[in-house]
């Protein structure tokens, strides 16, 4: 069954879409939207040093990834505001990997890949690795669930219940390298934000709690994935970014059915205005 | 009722290279309600944060009851309005609460029956008592509260204060809150700590009010209407000019 490269195509996006959706949750509460694309963009610089060391591009990316997410958090507050030390790593990491990759010859075409992902040449040890990663990371925000919305809801309160707020950072920035690294060759580097974002902010309307959100936001990446799948095959488009379309639109349909109906939602108050 | 529940000697906090408390030694016992007054940047909120572990300390200790049993509400606590949670929820994080310890709790805190309510939904007044609720949750022998009546009007703050010194004598638990109403306070406190990077003055409401670093420390005549007053303009104005070497 796993020889059939659509089946692996299959497996490889559903399970992306299973880690990211509910990890994009603490994105949006947490407003790190800017944070996860950073992140993402960062992993060209890993991708250029798995190219040039031989070695395994999940180690390299999440390598990246961490080390830019530990220094922007070490040096958030002392004299940079946390979006322009993002600016600044994100970007330069971009773009000292982009010429990295230039000195090596012969990967020209497959740089693409990396950017846009290609989900369709995955291997069975490709798909190995993602879901190792993916359990990890549902492994992860499932274990740490409480720790995780308390210190997010506020650090105090979460410190006055026997947690540590840093160290619950720390794991969501960890989950957060992990879902980059194992989703850069099913959507590409500058698509996996939109795997993080548009199906939390999509069931934003449907939760009454922070657990339906999460649970929601998978059904609907799973399901994009599916739909961006077989949309990809029969229009013969690229399939990340086919994926990433299918999550949009489900997206706009959902809102403007809201306006539509309000009766559709299941929460009685989608927007802010009746909080004081 | 005479052992302490808590009791610091000689604090000093440093948040950065500033230093922001030195020199605090206070107790609490249970059953008493201390009232921490003191201006912007006085470091009142620190030493909250540094009561529940949340700061670590550059000198000084803090003795501990073996019963202490913390219950804290936090200043300003603002609920992102895309994180949808459900007052029961809210209260029964990290969790291990039965429905009818979460329906007391409520009770308790004057706000029955909001379980099922979103958070955000909630009025300012009604947000501020499910934060109390949840502070109550564990059945705390010493609640802090910081500026817990922010945004009331003083009919809601007077009423507020009626609701903890209510608590205080079904619970018997000790209380220490921060305000900036010392005039609302007042009939329900036991005892004000003037603070201000360390502590100016303390003692019985009345004598703190008139005493003459509390004064000095807000700038203003022994009336406690113009205090407030003239309190509340302070508050607009100086935001960081505080030094904190007074």
């Amino acid at each position: 069954m796993l020889d059939d490269f659509l089946v692996r195509a299959t497996l490889a996006s559903v399970g992306v879409a299973l880690a990211a959706a509910p990890l994009g949750c603490f994105v949006i509460w947490r407003r790190m939207a800017y944070f996860g694309d950073s992140t993402a963009h960062a992993a060209v610089l890993g991708v250029a040093l798995s190219l040039m060391l031989s070695a395994p591009l999940f180690v390299c990316v999440l390598g990246v990834c961490l080390l830019m997410a530990m220094t922007v958090s070490s040096l958030s507050g002392k004299g940079f505001a946390m979006d322009t030390l993002l600016g600044v790593m994100a970007h330069s990491s971009l773009a000292f990997g982009l010429v990295a990759v230039s000195f090596l010859s012969g990967i020209r075409i497959d740089l693409m890949s990396y950017l846009f992902g290609d989900i369709l040449a995955l291997g069975k040890t490709d798909l190995a690795v993602i879901w190792a990663g993916v359990l990890m990371v549902i492994g992860l925000v499932t274990l740490r669930w409480s720790g995780l919305l308390l210190s997010t809801l506020n650090p105090d309160l979460a410190h006055a219940s026997g947690f540590n707020p840093k160290r619950e950072r720390f794991i969501l920035t960890l989950a957060l390298a992990i879902v980059v690294a194992v989703a850069i060759k099913v959507v590409g580097v500058l698509l996996i934000a939109a795997m993080l974002i548009v199906p939390a902010a999509t069931a934003r309307p449907f939760s009454k709690t922070p657990e339906m959100m999460a649970i929601v936001a998978a059904a609907l990446g799973a399901t994009a994935s599916l739909l961006g799948l077989r949309a990809s095959y029969v229009l013969d488009s690229p399939t990340g970014p086919t994926i990433v379309s299918i999550s949009a639109l489900l997206f706009i349909l959902v809102n403007v059915l809201l306006k539509v109906i309000p009766a559709f939602s299941l929460n009685a108050s989608p927007s802010s205005d009746q909080s004081t | 009722m005479d052992t302490n529940l808590v009791a610091c000697d000689s604090l000093a906090v440093h948040l950065g290279k500033r230093q922001v408390l030195h020199d605090i030694t206070l107790s609490v016992k249970a059953g008493e309600i201390v009232t921490l007054i003191g201006p912007n940047g006085s470091g009142k909120t620190t030493l909250f944060k540094a009561l529940i572990g949340a700061v670590p300390l550059s000198s000084g200790v803090i003795n501990k009851s073996s019963e202490l049993n913390i219950g804290y509400v936090p200043q300003k606590l603002h609920i992102d309005e895309t994180l949808p949670i459900t007052v029961k929820r809210f209260l029964n994080l990290p969790g291990g609460h039965s429905k009818t310890v979460i329906s007391n709790a409520l009770i308790q805190a004057g706000v029955p029956n909001l379980e099922n309510r979103q958070v955000m939904d909630l009025s300012g007044g009604q947000f501020q008592r499910v934060l109390l609720a949840r502070a109550l949750l564990g059945a705390p022998n010493l609640l802090l509260l910081d500026e817990p009546t922010q945004g009331l009007d003083h009919r809601g703050a007077a009423e507020f204060y009626r609701q903890i010194a209510g608590i205080r004598e079904s619970t018997g638990c000790g209380i220490v809150m921060i305000s900036h109403e010392l005039h609302v306070v007042m009939r329900q406190t036991d005892r004000v700590i003037c603070l201000n990077g360390h502590i100016c003055c303390q003692g019985e409401p009345q004598s703190v009010s008139d005493s003459p670093e509390y004064q000095t420390l807000f700038g203003l005549d022994s009336d406690n209407e113009a205090a407030l007053y003239l309190h509340q303009n302070h508050h607009q104005y100086v935001h960081t000019g505080n030094s904190l070497n007074a």
